[in-house]
């Protein structure tokens, strides 16, 4: 994977990146805000470099198990009016979306 | 092209045949009404959750066993996380860091000198096998775009292949081999049409003999197995004419047209997405133990190319109709009982191939659905070679055979068909032939061979066609000894 | 008295349901004219289905008179907060995102409340997508809380917490990612259970952080947790964290069990920071223990203090990728300016997700992004195994732990509201349970001067809810916080005067 950044104490994160990756729109007032707010919280964060982790697994889940599974039954459908009850545009039983860009 | 050589990898996406979804029950399908296959999973409805399907890891475990992968003793599930319309949860489930299956390789068969003569065979290495689930799909309109989701949540295993390839024939004859693999281990029926089965290329040129990769071009939307082949022939010549006038390769991601045989950058380098992957938590690790995989195993079919060979090894059965038999299961199981049941394999062979073929095609019927079954076939194999009927009288039962069902045996009978003729009526034939073309007659008793062929011809006629050649001849040399 | 009604315990409500003493109908009725009354002081429901409730409460009329089987729960209105699915009701999370939003399925849970006869209670507000520790952060106004207007009834389960306090449903449920059921019902005064993780199915809850979340009861007596939980309950094959374990009945087990039993008391929870009114109302119960005969031990959770740091990592990760699905393509809030079908996306979710929720996903989808996976998510995850260590290393010596719940008391309305660190700050008690995976109960352990409600946590081991239950069941036999209710009527006359008060300013 990815290595070579670290936590950084003052961090000053690329709002607009993050924002572009969450595909959130924010206001200048937001982003100013946000960034401020989130340093002061990655600040905080970056106490967890204190810790000593080696040799220490991450937690995938809290008590684990494998193989958890459902046989190849098929269950019946949502009706085609349910799966679109809460659609914002639909049309011949498909959900619409503005033009998508490629 | 001898000073660079082109290096393909090719990711290959093959649906799995599995009666309902990945991660939920909906039931899979094709061809259905739109939106029909939907269920809160599938939508991502605010609070759902994701179940795996146990048969679709069956399968995948089953392809890396047939392709001589290492099945990951534990593996587990990630998001990879983006946006897009087609994808519900603007995630998608798949497997990033510890796949099912590592390794293994598809062996190839590459065009031979002639048609009818079998090409070279080598072994294309795979880097890993994974399981993930299928997207929904778009329909672009002038104004928008409307989204079905009965394809979204299938299961899809994802075979990618080590940048091992050379030539767009290797990258043809992968699929191809690929794609018969899978349908022997009714994996998937790899209809491409249904997008059952779809391929990217990657695609570099270096220097002939150099080791560092060059740049790579990711070629997308390539349809069908033939614009594979002319997709990957056409961005290597592409790259090549770039080389070769000392320009440099743009990593980037191309689209195909196989219409125009063209293809056009999609997406450059700095639009790569970050999918900021990391273990899905909604979903617990796999665990293959040695049973399991003992079990699927026992459930592996003999692959395509090794039964080529058990079949060329143990009939004798040429490769003009292997090349036909092999790439569906179906039909060479067909030829193997009618083989086995009238000891005649390479005869069957031909009955198969040509005319049960050529049957099948005019009447559109597939063989599921054919009334001639292997063993009415192996018995008038049979009839044939034990000299009871003769070919262009066997030929006539099978249309027969074809259209009703009814055994060979029947219709000989029936329309009497047999060959031969009473021993008497032989006799006088031959006589009467002798006798009407003395010149003939001496010649041949001065020594001349080629002369009893003046008299089969009459013999024939009067035999209506129906006396067995060689016992003529005997008849003839016989009477003709006598004087 | 209609009181006796409105704050009765199920345990109560239900012997006088069989007593033919009361109909489903009669209590149904009490509860919404009671409901009418305080509710638009106290805001505790997003919607309420009047005609809904009262057609289930006569289901259960019915099926008593024809004598049909009935469920534990039969005829009892329980509330839901607006994070878990009912079919065909709202499913908001209190979000404009999901504003208009029915369900066309059931949750797990809402599904077995059913089948035990209960009756799905309305819709409870929480914080914006059970993001935030006061209900503040609702799209939809906030809930106040009812022992004081002016202070907060915590979050994110405020609405649940709130609706108990004030007497509008019997019992409720809550979802607790990272004390969000612990923390509110500390505030108001009633008992809260989040169960051991896996215990709970949490398919048809909204996923917050997936590997946190959990659904738990709100009651007034901890027997009435304990019926709730054995109604919700139980493996189910829709989710596949959900765990194989035997559900014993709770209730019985209580009974069983008398201890003594050995209790640990952290020290990392008694330092800085801490209430000291909160802190003698805890040390309180902790010599009741001592005199009951238990063993009182300090341990150590040597770990304790990284806690919020893992916690904000892992929990934003996991919901920046759970929450990507509000996009407005298939449902929820569709910006009406969007030029194609990206700036969909982008308008749609800014306009859709309140401050909070924005701040989560922000933060959450750059710790898991490119270059900062391991130094964050991963780093994160590792100290989670650590803290979970410390918790299974003290259970080697002791039964269960007893800690405060919140550093704070019920704090006033907007006071922490533009200082995110230090609202994610009072979690420092309850989130080192969610990272663990284990059970945690908050009970009404005292009031403050002023009058303020405190509650004290008691954690278990993992699906030991038997032995926890008992633990508490103990304490509150021997004193009757629970049975103190706030006086809404001087609660909400104070309430109108200061508004009043302001108004005319």
């Amino acid at each position: 994977m990815d290595e070579g950044k670290q936590m950084s104490g003052s961090a000053r994160l690329d709002i607009d990146h993050v924002a572009k990756l969450a595909r959130i729109a924010l206001t200048a007032e937001e982003k100013a805000q946000f960034s401020e707010q989130l340093g002061d919280i990655l600040a905080h964060v970056a106490q967890l470099k204190e810790v000593d982790v080696t040799g220490v697994e991450p937690t995938a889940h809290a008590f684990p198990v494998f193989n958890v599974w459902a046989d190849d039954i098929p269950q019946p459908a949502l009706p085609v009016e349910a799966a679109l009850r809460n659609a914002p545009a639909q049309r011949d039983n498909m959900i619409v979306v503005p033009k998508v860009v490629e | 092209m001898s000073e660079f050589e082109a290096v393909i990898g090719l990711e290959v996406h093959v649906q799995v045949k599995t009666r309902s979804k990945m991660f939920t029950r909906a039931a899979t399908g094709y061809g259905l009404p739109e939106n029909t296959l939907t269920d809160p999973v599938v939508l991502a409805l605010p609070g759902t959750l994701p179940v795996m399907n146990r048969a679709a890891i069956d399968a995948v475990i089953k392809s890396g066993l047939m392709l001589g992968c290492e099945i990951a003793p534990v593996c587990k599930w990630d998001r990879k996380n983006y946006f897009y319309p087609d994808l519900p949860k603007n995630y998608q489930i798949t497997q990033y860091d510890q796949p099912i299956c590592k390794g293994g390789s598809v062996e190839i068969e590459l065009p031979g000198p002639a048609r009818n003569v079998m090409g070279e065979h080598k072994h294309i290495p795979l880097t890993r096998i994974h399981l993930e689930e299928d997207v929904g799909k778009l329909n672009h309109f002038a104004r928008d775009s409307l989204i079905d989701f009965n394809r979204a949540g299938t299961p899809l295993m994802e075979i990618v292949s080590e940048p091992a390839m050379h030539t767009a024939d290797e990258a043809f004859a992968f699929l191809t081999a690929l794609r018969t693999a899978m349908i022997y281990g009714a994996i998937s029926d790899c209809d491409m049409e249904k997008g059952q089965l779809r391929c990217d290329a990657n695609i570099s040129v270096r220097p002939a003999g150099e080791a560092v990769l060059g740049t790579k071009v990711e070629l997308k939307n390539l349809n069908s197995i033939s614009f594979v082949r002319d997709g990957v022939a056409q961005e290597i010549a592409r790259q090549l004419a770039i080389v070769r006038s000392g320009g440099r390769i743009e990593q980037e991601t191309r689209d195909f047209d196989g219409q125009t045989g063209a293809s056009q950058v999609l997406r450059s380098k700095e639009q790569a997405h970050d999918y900021r992957y990391f273990p899905d938590p909604d979903l617990m690790p796999v665990k293959v133990d040695d049973e399991w995989k003992r079990r699927i195993r026992a459930s592996c079919p003999e692959l395509p190319f090794e039964k080529q060979r058990r079949l060329f090894d143990r009939y004798h059965i040429p490769y003009t109709i292997t090349s036909v038999l092999v790439p569906d299961p179906e039909l060479s199981d067909y030829f193997e009982k009618a083989a086995a049941s009238s000891g005649q394999p390479q005869a069957a062979g031909n009955w198969v191939v040509n005319d049960l073929l050529r049957e099948l095609g005019q009447a559109k019927l597939p063989l599921g659905e054919c009334k001639v079954r292997p063993e009415d076939l192996a018995d008038l194999v049979k009839l044939v070679a034990s000299g009871t009927i003769l070919t262009p009288a066997a030929k006539e039962v099978f249309s027969e055979m074809f259209k009703s069902g009814e055994k060979p045996e029947g219709i000989v009978e029936r329309k009497g068909l047999k060959a031969g003729t009473s021993p008497d009526d032989l006799e006088r034939w031959c006589r009467e032939a002798i006798a009407g073309d003395p010149r003939a007659a001496a010649e041949f008793r001065a020594g001349k061979e080629s002369a009893i062929n003046a008299f089969k011809g009459p013999v024939m006629r009067a035999a209506k066609g129906k006396a067995n050649p060689k016992t003529v001849d005997e008849t003839l040399r016989r009477l003709l000894a006598q004087g | 008295m209609e009181s006796e009604t409105f704050y009765g315990s199920i345990a109560g409500l239900a012997a006088r349901l069989d007593g033919r003493k009361l109909s489903a109908v009669e209590l149904a009725q009490c509860l919404i004219r009671r409901t009418k009354a305080v509710d638009p002081a106290v805001r505790a429901f997003n919607s309420f289905d009047e005609a809904d409730a009262l057609a289930q409460a006569r289901a259960s009329d019915e099926r008593r008179a024809a004598g049909k089987p009935l469920g534990p729960l039969d005829g009892i209105p329980i509330g839901i907060k607006d994070v878990i699915a009912v079919e065909g009701q709202p499913l908001t999370a209190s979000s404009r995102m999901l504003a208009g939003f029915v369900s066309p399925y059931d949750s797990t849970a809402a599904r077995k409340l059913r089948e035990a006869g209960a009756i799905c209670w309305g819709r409870l507000n929480l914080d914006e997508f059970a993001m935030g520790s006061s209900t503040e952060n609702s799209a939809f106004g906030a809930t106040r809380n009812p022992w004081d207007l002016e202070r907060v009834p915590g979050g994110s389960s405020g609405g649940s917490a709130a609706a108990l306090a004030a007497g509008e449903a019997c019992a409720a449920l809550g979802s607790d990612t990272g004390g969000s059921i612990r923390m509110p019902a500390a505030f108001c005064g009633v008992v809260g259970l989040k169960p051991t993780y896996g215990l709970v199915s949490r398919y048809g809850l909204i996923a917050f952080a997936s590997s946190l979340d959990q659904i738990g009861p709100f009651a007034r007596t901890v027997e009435d947790a304990a019926m709730v939980l054995n109604a919700i309950a139980g493996h189910d094959p829709h989710d596949s964290t959900s765990f194989r374990v035997e559900i014993p009945d709770y209730r019985s087990e209580i009974r069983k069990r008398s201890g003594p039993w050995k209790l640990g008391i952290p020290k990392e929870y008694f330092g800085e920071g801490l209430d000291p009114e909160i802190g003698a109302a805890v040390e309180a119960a902790i010599r009741f223990y001592r005199e009951r005969g238990c063993e009182i031990k300090e341990v150590s959770l040597p770990h304790t203090r990284y806690g919020i740091g893992a916690y904000y990592i892992i929990a934003t990760a996991e919901c920046s990728s759970n929450l990507a699905r509000y996009d407005g393509i298939r449902y929820g809030h569709r910006s009406k300016d969007a030029t194609d079908a990206l700036d969909l996306y982008f308008r749609s979710r800014a306009e859709g997700f309140g401050a909070e929720v924005k701040r989560r996903i922000i933060l959450g989808t750059y710790v898991l992004s490119s270059g900062y996976h391991d130094a964050y998510y991963l780093r994160a995850q590792k100290v989670r195994t650590l803290i979970r260590r410390d918790f299974l290393n003290a259970y080697l010596e002791v039964d269960a732990l007893l800690t405060p719940i919140s550093p704070v008391l019920p704090f006033k309305a907007g006071e922490k509201a533009a200082d995110p660190l230090a609202m994610y700050l009072c979690d420092i008690y309850t989130i080192g349970v969610n990272l663990a995976g284990l059970p945690g109960i908050s009970l009404p352990c005292g009031f403050s001067k002023s009058g303020l409600p405190i509650g004290l946590q008691l954690i278990g081991q993992p699906y030991k809810e038997a032995e926890l239950l008992a633990i508490a069941s103990a304490y509150e036999c021997a004193h009757d916080w629970h049975t103190r209710h706030p006086d809404m009527d001087k609660s909400i006359a104070a309430w109108n005067a200061k508004t009043q008060a302001r108004a005319s300013r």
